[in-house]
């Protein structure tokens, strides 16, 4: 039986490289349609694929795969011509087997997915369009090629000869290179092909393995260290030259086994492709992806955390940098877009870019759009270069995190891009030219698991700061221990260079005492700063004292540790005792210099992140008064109704109707909003019924006007109660609600709060 | 039912316990051990296991014993779980016994429902009980309060 379960394991993990060479390759088969060596790659993919699973019985699998590997037999004996179509539907294809291969790792079988009309419409484009090309003879064929615009001449005028071939003899003797083949197209993905030489040289290593190899070695390092220690203070110069060979040793072996923990990043790459051609395809935009230094390493750990922040940036390149086709021709650039992805070693870091050709970022727009946020003052915008302004869109809360939503599309954070890369200790910067184009340079450290720490004790115990986020240390003496930290309410700062600097002290954060004096008081005794950056906040962390840098190898917590997130983990000293490793960022949220409700929304966009970003929204516009016209995001929006004036009854201050069995307190808008009252009072109410944390609020609008789905451009002016901003929708002036704020100002939910759990009774 | 046969065993106040000896990975001597702040009242500290950082657990916390006379020093008991070693802190270290199958009968009713958690059952040995202790749920603590 664990007979059995090996072979399946092996299955899984071959299929799964498979899958992600197969997602490379289909892209680039699109690109050079008459690459047989591709296709025939392809195609034995598919083909192992099936064959084993028939073996192992995963019949959904094989029945899946099998109408896959049908389709690719014809394409590659040429009786078809690839269309985007066929190309979506085998990319479908390998998404299905990677869900099943998913399911048969978590549950032993290929799933309960329904993949039917996957099957159904393999099956169609094998069977109809069979015809459909066969019917227009070898001659014709060659001008269908050209059919949809990418695909080039493919083949020359061989085709009957291929269909003649055996098809099971046809797969790897395809070798031979067609002699009027495609050009190539500019810099393809420089698909591996012959990477399965290089597979005899190689050995799969389980990650558990290398970790322990790590571990080990570390260990050894301490050792190491102890012994030299020692050795210091002994005169046997036999001993000596053993020790300083053990050093040497020691050295090689620790740099050896870090490097076996290193990936070239082109493993995160490898799904950019695939990611690039669906959101461009969905999008109506042309971007082809290219690559320079797929080979640069990184360790594992770093590969892990940079892969979502990347892909996010891909993303945003294809989403937003590139112009549509059109646009582009008018500006003059060639109509498909070019994405580049350059890695490269520097200076002990590696540096990733992402550069497109599309329009750049707009400085005056992201200008807009902060002082809107209010993330900065007019006055501040004005003093500023383009390059700082175009880096505001890595500020906390640039993008529109309140409208989270499908429908409405939103922007993702870019700051929890930076978040995540400055965790890992790295930076990232982006440079834009109007209408030429973005490229953000991201620079991260090599490894993880050995990083520069500054050790400092406090209430007897130490702990490790990791440097990525010192900036620097301050200590006060004598006269100015005591004068020095001064108050704001109950706040302590201190000045620094003629700034504020809010303290905190570690030993009060981590409840090591009673508050920020300790139990000595307000004392002549030396203050230690250790001044840290996180996020964008600059913060003291006061300290008893600070010992010395030191290289530390960073070991995690255990699981009833976890939900500690004031540390990061823990490493082993010098003598053999354990420290923590302080998390500066959770450390700052615990003592409130970040606000916590930040970093959870923080979190709460890195999961949704997924969904791409999209200025677009669904607007709702709606007249008040005669001539006043105003907009909320359709998002936020239950449901419209209409209620007779005489269902509105009154509860304490508030107008209410009754609705599907609650209270539904109304807001007259026009009352609030000052717009001065009709003559009468019309028959009807007009209600947009406005979903706000979990309790509908009623708001009473003149008429609704219409549903919009505009790119918008708010123009920020003097906050007026709950309009944050004025837009042209439709050529018209609409002002822009901020419903939350005017709920809020209106105090209504404390009523509605109350009223719920009455609601039925009462 | 009970299946396992050798258990090794440890003293707790006048508890004798037991746990499987296959889950067990060595017994070791007092460490030094390092408090972690904000951290759930039963994890005593770290302490470095050749190279290993490992979370200590206070048993007598678990079991809602009152802590162990100043000046008495805890063993550790290292046992494996999925997510690596963590150490059991114990007064003192028994024999391993092989136990009898049919001597197995599980808790009490009347047993308080925190001890419940984390006692599988009993062994009526010849001169005491042997209580089998749930290391799985000794070990599980609640996740913590996050400030």
């Amino acid at each position: 039986m664990s007979d059995m379960d090996e072979i399946v394991k092996e299955f899984l993990v071959e299929s799964t490289e498979g899958l992600d060479q197969l997602d490379r390759n289909l892209v680039a088969l699109e690109q050079k349609p008459g690459d047989k060596e591709l296709l025939a790659g392809i195609f034995r993919s598919i083909h192992t694929i099936k064959g084993t699973s028939g073996f192992l019985a995963f019949s959904r699998l094989e029945s899946v795969t099998h109408v896959g590997e049908s389709l690719l037999s014809d394409l590659r004996d040429g009786k078809k011509v690839l269309t985007p179509a066929i190309t979506s539907a085998l990319l479908q294809l390998v998404d299905a087997v990677r869900s099943m291969l998913a399911a048969i790792e978590a549950t032993g079988q290929d799933g309960q997915e329904d993949f039917a009309p996957l099957v159904e419409l393999l099956t169609r484009l094998q069977t109809g369009e069979a015809g459909e090309a066969g019917g227009a003879g070898g001659a014709g064929k060659a001008g269908k090629a050209g059919g949809p615009g990418k695909v080039k001449k493919g083949r020359s005028g061989s085709t009957a000869v291929v269909s003649l071939e055996d098809q099971a003899s046809a797969a790897p003797a395809a070798s031979a290179p067609p002699a009027a083949s495609a050009p190539p197209a500019a810099e393809p993905l420089a698909a591996p092909v012959g990477a399965s030489a290089a597979s005899d040289s190689n050995i799969r290593v389980d990650v558990a393995l290398l970790d322990k190899l790590m571990n080990l070695v570390g260990e050894l390092v301490l050792a190491r260290n102890q012994i030299l220690q020692h050795t210091a203070t002994q005169d046997d110069s036999g001993f000596t030259a053993t020790s300083q060979r053990l050093n040497l040793i020691t050295t090689e072996l620790q740099e050896g086994v870090m490097k076996t923990r290193m990936q070239p990043i082109g493993n995160v790459w490898a799904k950019f492709p695939r990611i690039v051609r669906d959101l461009a395809l969905a999008c109506g935009k042309q971007v082809r992806i290219e690559m320079e230094g797929r080979e640069t390493e990184l360790d594992k750990t770093i590969i892990e955390a940079i892969k979502d922040p990347l892909t996010h940036i891909v993303r945003n390149s294809v989403d937003h940098g590139m112009e549509f086709p059109a646009e582009r021709a008018a500006r003059s650039k060639p109509a498909e877009g070019r994405l580049l992805l350059r890695a490269y070693h520097e200076g002990g870091q590696v540096n990733i870019e992402i550069s497109d050709d599309g329009a750049g970022v707009n400085a005056e727009r992201v200008k807009a759009k902060a002082i809107q946020k209010g993330l900065i003052t007019a006055e501040q915008a004005a003093r500023m270069a383009d390059r700082e302004l175009v880096n505001l869109i890595f500020a906390p809360g640039f993008s529109t995190a309140e409208q989270v939503s499908n429908i409405s599309g939103r922007g993702v954070g870019m700051d929890v891009v930076k978040t995540n890369i400055e965790r890992i200790g790295g930076t990232v910067d982006v440079h834009s030219l109007a209408g030429q184009g973005t490229t953000l340079k991201i620079k991260i450290p090599l490894t993880l698991a050995i990083i520069p720490a500054l050790v400092v004790t406090t209430s007897g115990d130490r702990f490790a700061i990791p440097q990525a986020s010192l900036l620097e240390l301050v200590r006060l003496e004598g006269e100015d221990a005591r004068k020095g930290i001064e108050m704001v309410y109950s706040a302590p700062v201190c000045r620094l260079r003629g700034r504020l600097l809010p303290l905190v002290s570690l030993s009060h954060t981590l409840r090591l005492q009673e508050d920020f004096w300790g139990p000595r008081g307000r004392t002549d005794r030396a203050v230690n700063i250790v001044v840290l950056q996180a996020d964008e906040h600059t913060f003291g962390l006061v300290v008893d004292e600070i010992n010395d840098t030191e290289e530390i190898v960073v070991k995690p917590l255990g699981k009833q540790l976890k939900g500690i997130n004031a540390f990061a983990g823990a490493t082993i000293m010098g003598d053999g005792r354990v420290a923590l490793i302080l998390d500066v960022l959770g450390l700052a949220q615990r003592a409130g210099v970040v606000s916590e409700a930040r970093g959870h929304a923080q979190a709460e966009r890195a999961t949704v992140r997924a969904h791409a970003a999209e200025e677009r929204q669904m607007l709702l516009l709606f007249r008040l008064g005669a001539d006043r016209r105003m907009a909320i995001p359709l998002s936020m929006v239950a449901r419209l109704e209409e209620f007779k004036q005489g269902s509105v009854e009154r509860a304490g201050q508030h107008q209410v109707v009754q609705y599907r069995g609650r209270l539904l307190p109304l807001l007259r808008l026009n009352q609030l909003l000052g717009e001065p009252a009709g003559t009468h009072e019309p028959e009807t109410l007009q209600v947009v019924v406005y979903a706000h944390a979990g309790q509908d609020v009623g708001l009473v609008v003149e008429n609704i006007v219409d549903i919009v789905e505009e790119c918008l451009t708010v123009h920020r002016r003097q906050r007026q109660g709950a309009v944050y901003g004025t837009a042209v929708i439709q050529e018209k002036v609409t002002d822009m609600l901020d419903v939350p704020a005017l709920i809020e100002s209106a105090d209504v939910l404390l009523f509605a709060g109350a009223a719920e759990p009455a609601g039925a009774g009462v | 039912m009970e299946t396992e046969r050798q258990f090794c065993t440890f003293l707790l106040g006048d508890q004798f316990l037991g746990i499987e000896v296959l889950k067990v990975q060595e017994v070791i001597r007092t460490q030094a051990m390092t408090r972690v702040p904000l951290a759930p009242r039963a994890v005593r500290g770290l302490i470095n296991l050749r190279g290993q950082i490992i979370t200590a657990i206070d048993l007598r916390e678990r079991l809602g014993l009152p802590a162990l006379a100043d000046g008495r020093e805890p063993m550790n008991v290292v046992v494996r779980t999925d997510e690596g070693a963590v150490s059991l802190l114990v007064d003192e270290i028994g024999d391993v016994l092989e136990t009898d199958l049919a001597s197995y009968e599980d808790p009490p009713e009347t047993l308080s429902p925190a001890a419940r958690q984390l006692i599988r059952g009993v062994y009526k040995l010849p001169d005491r009980l042997l209580l089998v202790l749930n290391t799985d749920k000794a070990l599980g603590l609640e996740p913590t309060a996050s400030r």
